[in-house]
């Protein structure tokens, strides 16, 4: 049965068994582990992470990387910030959609600069991790958001909850980005604009010859990345409240950690949304696990957390290469 | 050095920005303020001299300012437990030269991408980092080892500012004028035409690894020698600053073209424009964002010519 099965399903089930193990190996060494706070406490924080990274994978999967996604969250929740200070009695629906609309706009540079004009995404994105974030000083002038002065419905966003039951509260956020993860893998999967993405990844003359536009495809996979970081922005903002310069840093390359943990291929091509919601799931569950165990100090989330990364990359590798060998002696 | 060259635009656009820089202040043309200019960021340019190997070999080093950072911290660790400096010094490179062995590891023997594999340790060199210091900071080194990253060495100038200038050298003569440096480019260019025409791929890849690796832990105990103490987030994010200098310079992120002049050219032109810039009154995140700027322009203006091109041909 296992060789029936496409390499990208086997990923996802061997992710699933690590967060199995995972999760069984802390429960047994931390006290009360399994409890309804562990789970709100991760879904509410990889309620950002997991959509930062499900852009990151549109970009990864053809062939390209976008590392200014961590100043695009930043500026986004500064900006929603400012206007939700200057007029309190703006609907709530329109704040979200700015979000992803400044996002959006802020992915359509880095499209444009790398499809069509053909530059190396990894210069174009990592000038403008610079740029964007100059974009928020400039706007701030180094003043900086404050929970006290957001409106009250803001302010509360992140603890009202969608569903509860027995202490297990699902909260509004997770419910948005779980719908986020699972269009995106319908769309990747059973549409035919969405295969594009892994055409264009796997071999780019070969979807060429098929029809496919290159600088289409790879302009959308930014303005996606960018758009799902402007809504991600929106939730940094309602979840954390204070905002300064240096808000959202480092968040380009925890999302890269998470797609590559997740099994998206960093040539490209091949990888699941779903895996990367499990990586991002797993690396934050890690991280958040690790304070409580009383063996390490929490000084060890980093090292622990690079080795892993380190290590899924490792595993994948070889694990892939010989399922290749296998299928080709066959 | 043909002034059409990239390089020469670059020598170009530098004598210019110094131009601008001694009409705008009268003090920027002091020995002082040259010295200090290149001093805030010596050890920065020193990782850059072996950046510029890494990528025109085709590949990236993302943990250099981990390396740094552990390099420091390590140092810091030993001498509070009461090891002697010299030792500590020899013990923190020794570091470094592990840290490239180690990615070199799964760069070259599991054929794992350099991107992904120096991003994985770039965060595990710098857990490290926090493991052994933790959140105190440690200062108190030897008056010597602190004299080596704030005082003047030969008359004026200081340790990092003499190892940039004879690095630089030599990196130069290394890349451009030896059999290593050009099989350093040609595997850049075509690893596997490269491997087959007899060229050690594996072993070459190894040494620069390994190097940047030590050369970093090197920056490192400079670093940390100027400021005198040491944290657990000590130098962290210096890899994007360092890798935008060596791009600046002509250096191609896909390997197999650039020049150590390009890098040097490059460093000068940041350090003035950021020097000037300061001067001006302007951020250092507005510094940063006009350095950002300058990146996509440099790799813009070579397909600047292949553009036009293909825009006619559409027309006609």
């Amino acid at each position: 049965m296992v060789d029936r099965m496409t390499p990208t399903t086997l990923r996802v089930l061997a992710l699933c068994a690590v967060f199995a193990a995972t999760v069984a190996f802390f429960s047994l060494v931390i006290p009360d582990y399994l409890t309804p706070r562990l789970f709100n406490r991760v879904s509410t924080s990889v309620a950002i992470i997991a959509l930062i990274a499900v852009g990151q994978a549109f970009v990864v999967l053809t062939r390209n990387i976008d590392l200014s996604v961590g100043s695009t969250v930043g500026s986004v929740a500064f900006v929603l910030g400012n206007v939700a200070m200057n007029y309190p009695g703006l609907s709530p629906f329109l704040l979200p959609v700015l979000g992803v609309l400044i996002g959006g706009v802020f992915g359509a540079v880095n499209g444009v600069l790398v499809a069509w004009l053909r530059l190396p995404s990894i210069i174009v994105t990592l000038a403008t991790l610079a740029i964007f974030r100059s974009v928020l000083v400039e706007f701030s002038t180094g003043r900086s958001v404050a929970t006290g002065a957001l409106p009250e419905w803001l302010q509360g966003f992140a603890q009202v909850n969608a569903v509860e039951f027995g202490g297990f509260q699902v909260r509004w956020m997770v419910v948005v980005t779980l719908l986020v993860v699972l269009v995106a893998h319908v769309f990747l999967t059973k549409v035919r604009a969405g295969r594009q993405f892994y055409a264009v990844g796997s071999n780019p003359d070969a979807a060429v010859f098929a029809g496919i536009s290159l600088q289409r495809t790879v302009f959308m996979a930014f303005v996606i990345s960018g758009a799902l970081a402007g809504l991600a922005g929106f939730m940094f903002l309602a979840r954390f409240g204070n905002i300064t310069v240096v808000a959202g840093l480092g968040f380009e390359l925890k999302s890269v950690g998470a797609v590559v943990v997740g099994g998206v291929n960093i040539f490209g091509g091949s990888g699941s949304v779903l895996g990367v919601l499990i990586g991002a799931t797993l690396i934050d569950l890690i991280d958040t696990s690790l304070v409580r165990w009383e063996l390490v100090s929490e000084f060890w989330r980093e090292a622990v957390l690079g080795f892993l990364i380190l290590g899924a990359v490792v595993l994948d590798t070889v694990l892939s290469r010989r399922l290749l060998l296998r299928r080709m002696r066959e | 050095m043909k002034l059409a060259s990239y390089e020469g635009v670059l020598l170009v656009a530098l004598v210019a920005l110094v131009a601008m820089n001694a009409l705008a202040s009268p003090f920027f043309l002091t020995l002082g303020n040259q010295i200090n200019l290149v001093q805030l960021s010596g050890e920065k340019i020193i990782v850059a001299l072996v950046m510029t190997f890494v990528i025109v070999n085709g590949e990236i080093d993302l943990s250099v300012a981990s390396i740094m950072g552990l390099a420091a911290c390590a140092f810091g660790w030993m001498v509070q437990a009461g090891t002697d400096a010299h030792l500590a010094v020899i013990a923190a490179l020794l570091i470094g030269v592990a840290c490239g062995a180690f990615n070199a590891l799964f760069i070259v023997r599991f054929g794992i991408p350099s991107l992904v594999v120096t991003l994985a340790t770039m965060i595990a060199f710098r857990g490290i980092s926090r493991i052994l210091v933790e959140d105190q900071g440690i200062g108190d080194f030897p008056d010597w080892f602190d004299a080596l990253g704030q005082a003047g060495v030969v008359g004026p100038f200081p340790l990092s500012m003499i190892i940039f200038a004879v690095g630089a050298v030599v990196a130069g003569v290394i890349l451009q004028r030896s059999a290593f440096g050009r099989k350093v480019t040609f595997i850049g260019l075509n690893k596997d035409v490269a491997a087959f025409s007899g060229v050690d791929v594996a072993r070459i890849k190894a040494t620069i690894f390994i190097a940047s690796g030590v050369v970093s832990a090197l920056a490192g105990l400079l670093y940390a020698a100027r400021l005198g103490s040491i944290r657990g987030d000590i130098a962290a994010g210096f890899e994007l600053d360092v890798i935008t200098m060596v791009l600046l310079g002509g250096i191609s992120i896909f390997g197999g073209s650039g020049t150590m002049v390009g890098t040097v050219l490059a460093i000068l032109i940041v350090l003035n424009l950021r020097n000037g810039m300061a001067l001006a009154n302007m951020t250092g995140h507005i510094q940063t964002g006009v350095l950002g700027v300058l990146l996509i322009l440099s790799v813009m203006v070579p397909h600047l010519k292949a553009l036009v091109g293909r825009v006619r041909s559409h027309a006609g």
